[in-house]
Order: C-alpha cells, then sequence, then structure tokens
C-alpha cells in the first residue's frame, strides 16, 4: 500500500519541485534521482509482492474522489480554454458532451459508486508498474541530455524544459495510478490525465503542426473518454460496487457486455487502433523523448491495458472477435503502411500501431493463451521501441536527419548508436528475441481459439511484411561505406545511460523470459482463468542455444584467419573510385546511390490507411450493435 | 522430443546428399537441353576449387554474415530433423537468411543491393505459405513438433492436398528455380549479375554453396513430412518433386518479383488457408 501511494504521489512531488528549480545542474540532480528512486520502488514492489496474488486495499476514499472530481472539472476547464483559445469547435463539443457525463455520475450516488477498496495490486499490475517505472526513467534520464540538445538547436523559442519535466513526471503520476486503481472511476481519472498530459506534450513545440496535431490526438482521446464515462454512467445503475475492476469481471457476461464494448472503444482510441490511428502518427512531431514515452510505456499501454483487464469479459462474444478483428487488420495493415514509409520516425509509429493491434486481438480473442502472448508482447515491445526512439533522437541530433536513407552506413559513421538500432531492430522481428517470441505465442492461441483460423492467417501475413520493413532498415544501417568517417563524437551521458540500459534490456528479458512468465504471468492467468500457458521447456532451451549463437558469432571476427585481400564492390566493369564515383555514358562523373525498395504503389498510405479506416469503422459499429442485442454471446 | 541423433545424421550426411542432389540436378538439366552434362559429382570439385580461391572480400564484416548464415541454415535443418518445433524450424531458417541479407547490404554494392532487396522480397513471399504449411499440419496432428508429425498414423497428404501444393509452388523460390530466381540464380549472367551473392567469392562464396545443400535437404525433409506415414511414398513424392522443378526450372522465363510475390500469397489464401478452413468446417460437422 505505501508502495503504491510512493509510486503514485512521487512523481507529483517530483513535478511540483519542477516549478521551483532555475539551474540546470538542480534539474539534472532532481530528475536523475528520481528518476533511480522510482526505477528502484517499482523493484522492490516486485520482489515484495510477487508471490503475494492478488491484493485489494480498502481505504474511505470519499475525500479522494471529491479531490478527484474537482480536478477533473479543472482538466475540462483547461481543455475548454485551449479549445476556445484555438477556436477548436470539436473539442469544445466533446469536453462538453463528457463533462456533463461526469456530472451525471457523480450526482447519481447510487451504491454502485462506492467501491470497497479503490487500490489493488497483481501480477499483472506489478508488470505494468515495472514497464512505467524502468522505461518511464530511463526516457526521463535520456530527456536531460536530448532537451539540453533541443534548446541548442532551435534557439528561437523560449526554454521550457521545466514544463517539459513537470508534465512528464505527472504522466508517469497517472499512469502508476491507473494501472493500480480498482475503482472504475478512478482509472477513468487517470485516463483523463493521460489524455491532457499526451495533449499537451505533443503540442509541446507550439508549431502550427504541433497544435494541430495535438488537437488531432486530443479529440480522438475525448472520444475514448466519452464513451468510458459513458461506461460508467452504465454502470453506475447496477447493484453495488459495480464500478470496482473486481466486481466487473466476475459479474456475469450478459450484463457487463455493453459497458465492456464501450470501453473496449475507449481502449481502441488510446491504443491508436484504426480508425483512430493517425493521432499517433501526427504525434511525431512532439520531442523524440515524448514519442518514446507515448509509444513504449505510457499512453498506448494504458489502451491495451485496459483492453486486457477485460479480455475474460471479451472472451467467446461477439464484441470481442469484432474488437479483435479491429486489432487483426491494423496490425497487417499498419505493417504494410510501414513498408513505405521513409522517414524512420513513421516507421517506428505504424510499427507501434501494428503491435498494438496484434495485443488488441490477442485480447479480443481472450483465451488464457492469448493473454499470455499479449502481456508478452507488451513486455518486449516497450523495451525495443523506446530503444528504437531514443537511438533514433540521437542519430537525428547528430546527422540533422530522420531520413532511413541517410542513415546508410551508419554502422561506420556513428559505430555505437548504429549497434543499439541493430539491437533494436533485431529485437523487433528476429528470432530468438522477444517480438518473435510473442508472435509464436500469438499463433498458438490464435489457432487454438475457435475461428482462430483467420486471425492465424492474418498475422502471418502481416508478419511477413514486418519483416521486409525492419530488415530492409536494419541492411542500411549495416551498410560499410569506405569513405565515411566518424561523426559519432561523444554522446551525451545520460542519453548513453539510457540507450545502453535499454539495449541490456532487450537481451536480458529474452534469456529470463521464463522466470518472468512463471513467476508473474502465469499465476496472472491462473488465477483470471483458472488456467496456464507456455512455451515447452524444450524450446526455451533451443531458443537460448541461438541466443547464444548469436551472441558468439560476432567474436567469430578475432578467429584466425587467412589473409585476404580487399577488393572494391563490381560495377559491372566500369572504372570506379573507392568512393563510389563512376563516370557515365556521356562522361561525366557520377556518384554510385543506392536506395531502398519502398513498393508504394501497393503499400502507399492514404490508400491502406483509406482501407483500414474503413473496415474497422464497420468492425467497430458491428461491435455496439451486438452489445446491443442481447450480449452477442457466441 | 529432440533426438540428438537426428540432427547429428543431418550435419554429417546433408552436405553429401545435398552435393549429389546438385550434380544430378545438373545432369538431369543438360539432358533437358540437349547436352551430356558434367559428372554427378562435379558440384564437389567445383565447392573444392572455391575453397582453393584467394579469400578476396570488399569488407571484413562479409565474413560474419556468412558464417552466421552457414550456422543459422545448418542449425534451421538440424533442429528440424531433430523433431523441433516447426514454428521455430521456420523462424531459424528466416534469420538465417536475414544474414545472408545482410552481408549483401553491407558490400554497398550496386548489384548485391538489388539482390538483397529482392531476396527479402522473396522471404516475403514465401514465409506466409511455410507458415500456413506448419499451421496445416498442426490442425492435423494438433502438433508443431517435426516428431509428432513425423508420427502420425495418417497420410497427411491425404488431408492437405491444397497446403502441399502452395508448398511445391513457394519451394521454387526457395530452390532458386526459374520463373522465381529473382534475387540470384545458379548462372551469373542474368540482369543483375548474381545478385545477393554478387560480391561473396572464392571460400565464402563455397560457404554459400554448401549452405544451399543444407537448405536443400531441409527443405525435401519438408516434403517428406507430407508422407511421412509411408516413407516409400515419400522418397516417390521428393523425386517427383524434385523433377518437377527441374521441368518447371527449364521451361519457365523468369517473372518481375511483383508477379512472383502476387502469385505466392494468392496461391498461400486460396489452395493454403481455404485447405485448412475446410479442415475446420469437416472437423466441425
Amino acid at each position: 500500500m505505501q508502495l503504491l501511494l510512493f509510486l503514485i504521489l512521487f512523481p507529483l512531488i517530483t513535478a511540483l519541485f519542477m516549478l521551483a528549480v532555475r539551474r540546470d545542474t538542480e534539474r539534472n540532480w532532481i530528475v536523475k534521482i528520481s528518476a533511480l528512486l522510482i526505477g528502484a520502488v517499482t523493484v522492490l514492489l516486485l520482489v515484495t509482492q510477487f508471490d503475494k496474488g492478488t491484493l485489494y486495499f480498502g481505504f474511505d476514499a470519499e475525500p479522494v474522489n471529491l479531490l478527484m472530481f474537482v480536478l477533473e472539472m479543472g482538466i475540462s476547464l483547461l481543455i475548454l480554454w485551449f479549445a476556445v483559445r484555438y477556436r477548436n469547435y470539436l473539442v469544445i463539443a466533446l469536453t462538453l458532451v463528457e463533462t456533463a457525463l461526469i456530472l451525471w455520475f457523480e450526482a447519481a450516488a447510487t451504491p454502485a459508486v462506492a467501491v470497497k477498496s479503490p487500490l489493488f495490486i497483481d501480477q499483472f499490475s506489478i508488470i505494468m508498474a515495472l514497464i512505467v517505472g524502468i522505461i518511464g526513467s530511463l526516457i526521463c534520464v535520456y530527456s536531460l541530455g536530448y532537451m539540453r540538445h533541443f534548446y541548442l538547436n532551435h534557439t528561437g523559442i523560449p526554454d521550457r524544459t521545466n514544463t517539459f519535466f513537470l508534465i512528464i513526471f505527472v504522466f508517469i503520476s497517472a499512469m502508476f495510478g491507473l494501472v493500480f486503481a480498482n475503482s472504475l472511476i478512478w482509472v477513468f481519472f487517470f485516463w483523463e490525465v493521460t489524455t491532457l498530459c499526451s495533449f499537451l506534450l505533443i503540442g509541446f513545440t507550439k508549431t502550427e503542426e504541433a497544435t494541430k496535431n495535438a488537437f488531432t490526438a486530443l479529440w480522438m482521446n475525448l472520444l475514448g473518454g466519452i464513451a468510458f464515462a459513458a461506461a460508467i454512467v452504465y454502470l453506475t445503475y447496477q447493484p453495488a460496487g459495480m464500478l470496482g475492476l473486481d466486481q466487473v469481471l466476475v459479474s456475469g457476461k450478459a450484463l457487463i457486455l455493453i459497458p465492456a464494448a464501450l470501453i473496449g472503444f475507449a481502449g481502441l482510441t488510446k491504443a491508436a487502433q484504426m480508425p483512430f490511428s493517425s493521432w499517433l502518427v501526427g504525434a511525431m512531431v512532439a520531442p523524440t523523448p515524448v514519442s518514446a514515452l507515448l509509444h513504449s510505456s505510457t499512453m498506448v499501454k494504458a489502451g491495451v491495458y485496459i483492453l486486457v483487464r477485460f479480455a475474460p469479459v471479451f472472451q467467446g462474444t461477439i464484441v470481442g472477435y469484432t474488437l479483435a478483428f479491429v486489432g487483426a487488420f491494423t496490425f497487417l495493415i499498419a505493417s504494410g503502411i510501414a513498408i513505405s514509409q521513409t522517414n524512420a520516425k513513421r516507421v517506428l509509429a505504424y510499427s507501434t500501431i501494428a503491435n498494438l493491434g496484434l495485443v488488441v486481438a490477442c485480447a479480443g480473442i481472450g483465451t488464457a493463451e492469448a493473454i499470455w502472448a499479449a502481456i508478452l508482447l507488451i513486455i518486449f515491445h516497450a523495451i525495443s521501441k523506446s530503444l528504437m526512439f531514443l537511438s533514433v533522437g540521437t542519430v537525428e541530433h547528430r546527422i540533422k536527419s530522420r531520413e532511413i536513407e541517410d542513415m546508410n552506413g551508419l554502422i561506420v559513421r556513428m559505430p555505437r548508436i548504429a549497434a543499439m538500432m541493430v539491437i533494436g531492430i533485431a529485437g523487433m522481428f528476429l528470432a530468438p528475441f522477444g517480438m518473435l517470441i510473442s508472435k509464436w505465442a500469438a499463433i498458438q492461441a490464435f489457432i487454438d481459439a475457435p475461428f482462430g483460423l483467420v486471425f492465424v492467417v492474418i498475422l502471418i501475413f502481416g508478419s511477413a511484411l514486418t519483416l521486409f520493413f525492419w530488415a530492409k532498415w536494419m541492411g542500411k544501417l549495416l551498410v560499410i561505406t569506405p569513405d565515411a568517417e566518424n561523426v559519432e563524437g561523444l554522446v551525451d551521458k545520460n542519453e548513453w545511460v539510457a540507450l545502453v540500459s535499454l539495449a541490456g534490456l532487450t537481451a536480458v528479458t529474452c534469456f529470463i523470459f521464463p522466470l518472468i512468465s512463471a513467476i508473474l504471468i502465469e499465476p496472472f492467468l491462473l488465477s483470471n482463468y483458472g488456467t496456464m500457458a507456455m512455451i515447452s521447456q524444450d524450446n526455451i532451451i533451443i531458443m537460448v542455444m541461438m541466443l547464444f549463437l548469436i551472441v558468439l558469432l560476432p567474436l567469430s571476427i578475432l578467429l584466425p584467419h587467412r589473409k585476404h585481400r580487399a577488393l572494391p564492390p563490381y560495377m559491372g566493369g566500369v572504372p570506379a573510385t573507392p568512393d563510389m564515383h563512376f563516370q557515365n555514358a556521356l562522361g561525366a562523373r557520377t556518384e554510385m546511390k543506392l536506395a531502398n525498395y519502398y513498393i508504394s504503389p501497393w503499400f502507399g498510405e492514404v490508400r491502406l490507411a483509406r482501407a483500414g479506416v474503413c473496415l474497422c469503422s464497420v468492425f467497430i459499429v458491428i461491435m455496439f450493435a451486438a452489445a446491443l442485442v442481447g450480449g452477442g454471446i457466441l | 522430443m529432440i533426438s540428438l541423433a537426428g540432427a547429428v545424421v543431418f550435419i554429417l550426411l546433408a552436405p553429401v546428399i545435398g552435393g549429389l542432389i546438385a550434380g544430378i540436378d545438373r545432369k538431369i538439366t543438360a539432358h533437358m537441353q540437349g547436352r551430356v552434362g558434367p559428372s554427378i559429382l562435379q558440384p564437389f570439385y567445383d565447392v573444392g576449387k572455391l575453397f582453393e580461391k584467394e579469400d578476396a572480400v570488399v569488407n571484413e564484416t562479409q565474413r560474419f554474415y556468412v558464417l552466421s548464415y552457414f550456422i543459422f541454415a545448418i542449425f534451421t535443418g538440424a533442429l528440424f530433423f531433430a523433431g523441433g518445433n516447426l514454428l521455430l524450424v521456420i523462424f531459424a531458417l528466416t534469420l538465417a537468411e536475414v544474414f545472408l541479407v545482410l552481408g549483401a547490404y553491407a558490400a554497398n554494392s550496386p548489384y548485391s543491393h538489388i539482390g538483397a532487396e529482392r531476396e527479402l522480397i522473396q522471404i516475403m513471399a514465401y514465409e506466409p505459405m511455410f507458415l500456413l504449411a506448419a499451421v496445416g499440419m498442426y490442425v492435423v496432428t494438433k502438433s508443431f513438433n517435426v516428431s509428432d508429425i513425423a508420427g502420425f498414423p495418417g497420410l497427411i497428404f491425404i488431408l492437405l492436398p491444397g497446403v502441399f501444393l502452395g508448398f511445391i509452388y513457394v519451394l521454387t523460390i526457395k530452390l532458386r528455380k526459374s520463373p522465381f530466381d529473382i534475387s540470384t540464380s545458379h548462372h551469373a549472367h542474368q540482369e543483375i549479375v548474381k545478385g545477393v551473392m554478387t560480391e561473396f567469392s572464392g571460400p565464402a562464396l563455397g560457404f554459400i554453396e554448401v549452405t544451399h545443400w543444407y537448405e536443400v535437404v531441409f527443405l525435401l525433409g519438408f516434403v517428406y513430412l507430407f508422407f511421412a506415414a509411408s516413407p516409400v511414398l515419400g522418397i516417390i513424392a521428393i523425386i517427383i518433386v524434385y523433377l518437377l522443378e527441374l521441368a518447371i526450372d527449364n521451361t519457365n522465363a523468369r517473372v518481375k518479383w511483383q508477379l512472383a510475390v502476387k502469385s505466392s500469397w494468392v496461391v498461400a489464401i486460396i489452395l493454403g488457408a481455404l485447405n485448412i478452413a475446410a479442415l475446420y468446417f469437416i472437423g466441425r460437422v
């Protein structure tokens, strides 16, 4: 209980400090110490709580509820103020609707509202807390270096580093609140805080584009917020205690399916599933640590968190299957779009959307095996994706570009950062690394589920697309260009700490995932489903062997070998200089340039995104229709 | 259960069998083209000669990629013949292929670069069908383990004819035969020279050849799996399939990569997925 309160409140205290600090050194120390403390406490939480099962913490929550209500009204007013200032009528309308719904359930005050234990902790909460605590903290540390560079490069705008860290720490606090809250009203409160924080962070640079994209993110998430609030209103008129997650999940599907569909919808908006994927792509205008935070450990993970919590309700219902279809098609289509993207951050954005789609598909199917895969996906994705974003951020400051084509031969120009990126990419799609293990588990889970074949086929094609865009990026990084200079220089120490830690985590989690599964995921499944799921011992041993091989093979460079002669690449017989210039047919000196395939006629963003939006919208409509007509339980 | 013996036998015998298959391949191809052709042992002489050649590289990292490709391709086959998980086998195969592609990228050469892109496109084309074949076998035998699938009493082919045909279709890509020898071919006189392998020479190219032999044996092992209940039928199937691939190779011109990808995907969905869906349907009724 103390640990929970510490994790929720301590980041807020740090945030308050951010209002006061003036000097860079002070801020550096406060952020570093806070990050270390938050990380350490989440680990302490793991060590002390992992074998305790599910614990509920009951206390008189009335004063807190009142405070939350006041703060929620404050958030609504703040958003209204922004919306009026920028004349965004859609946001004004949505905020008013949402506020009305909040006032409705606050005024209703039925017995259902009284949740005995507003806070709780179980193994899944611990996993989420570890992701938020460790990865979130590392991103904070990285930001110290990044933001200094950022203002060196953008001298025109006023330095708002303090505001930046203030919002980030509030964000982290809200995420802890979200994963520990049992009362749905509390979950909703923290949900709204994350919406507000992401709005402020996306619009942080205050450029026209940033403001526009921030409002896109805002209205989409407000739509989700409205659905969430509507679900709470519905539950308010149910028997006592129904607003607690513990009650919701044991109350029988027929009763709960309508609010579950509403909350599922809210989860889709927050997890940036089609048709709401555009806000996450637009969020790329924010400083890179923000993207890392939104994509890996916070925001979008809040969306899938709530979906996984409700998975037992979704299991075996039409609502669940339509939800799973939205996720599966988002996975397929977003993976396709990623092939056509030349901008590194956009590739990462679409890959996030795709992977979240897979998690949503697992949650919608909702069997124990599917949830096992979903939780593994959440863990591995958080680590690899934050590593990728932070590396791209560092590279961007050095080479002044986010284009993948400009990263040609990065292994020569910035060897250490490129190595980090290669680890990150390998983590995203290659055996025996994390994401592939999860995809494997997902195939296994889908195939055993009723009507699972459709999802298997979508997954198989989606991962073939995934392979293409990751491998070609990796190849680009590993090109050996003979004439390039090393421009890596001194990478900021804070950035370096974060990058190395995340790369280490990518590798270590692959070794210890059976342990994570055994002490956290399997007990969670056992208490929620009564069954377990896991990969057999044999296969784990084989994967560990592969991992060792991959770690050992680079050492082969050290093996004794025959003397070799270096030759220039084959240029079709045309004389070429060592830096790959050659004489063309007209006698002019031409530089040889190589570029990747992007296959935009097939995988163009506009065409595919339109198809995805239409398709997924249809499934969402079917989902609500099924929820309304008698629950649609199969 | 994993049997180490299967893996060891594969590691020792596969290069011999693979090399012989390559020799027979060349002999039959020669006869189809009205030539006499080289001795069946010619592939061994060729590879032996490659290993005696000077070690000329574009850059040093190539050695690492070739070695990784070699080891993981062997790992793939060894895992298969040890009776391991079929999905993991396919993932390991992909890993091996990716190392080859990275080696081609690293060379910074126009021909090997295009070869690398096309090789990735080929992986994208064949992988769904491979995975569907594994899924189909799971649906029939309720296990992904090669040992269980091989021990299944019924003839898997009877239940999965569509999947089998689909597999044969993409097998052409893996065997690097026309019309799908897009990223590289057995002859270095196509429009992109030798594509993905252009910049590998001497011992490195020797290793790649041997790796291909390992791969061929593994792939034919996969074909055998469809007929595992009857070993005689399995051997006959392998022979027929290989002769069929040779006939296709010699009667077809190379197609564009677009057609290769599209047709492979269509085949995977129509022959592969529908076949499995039909099994589900029959199983339910």
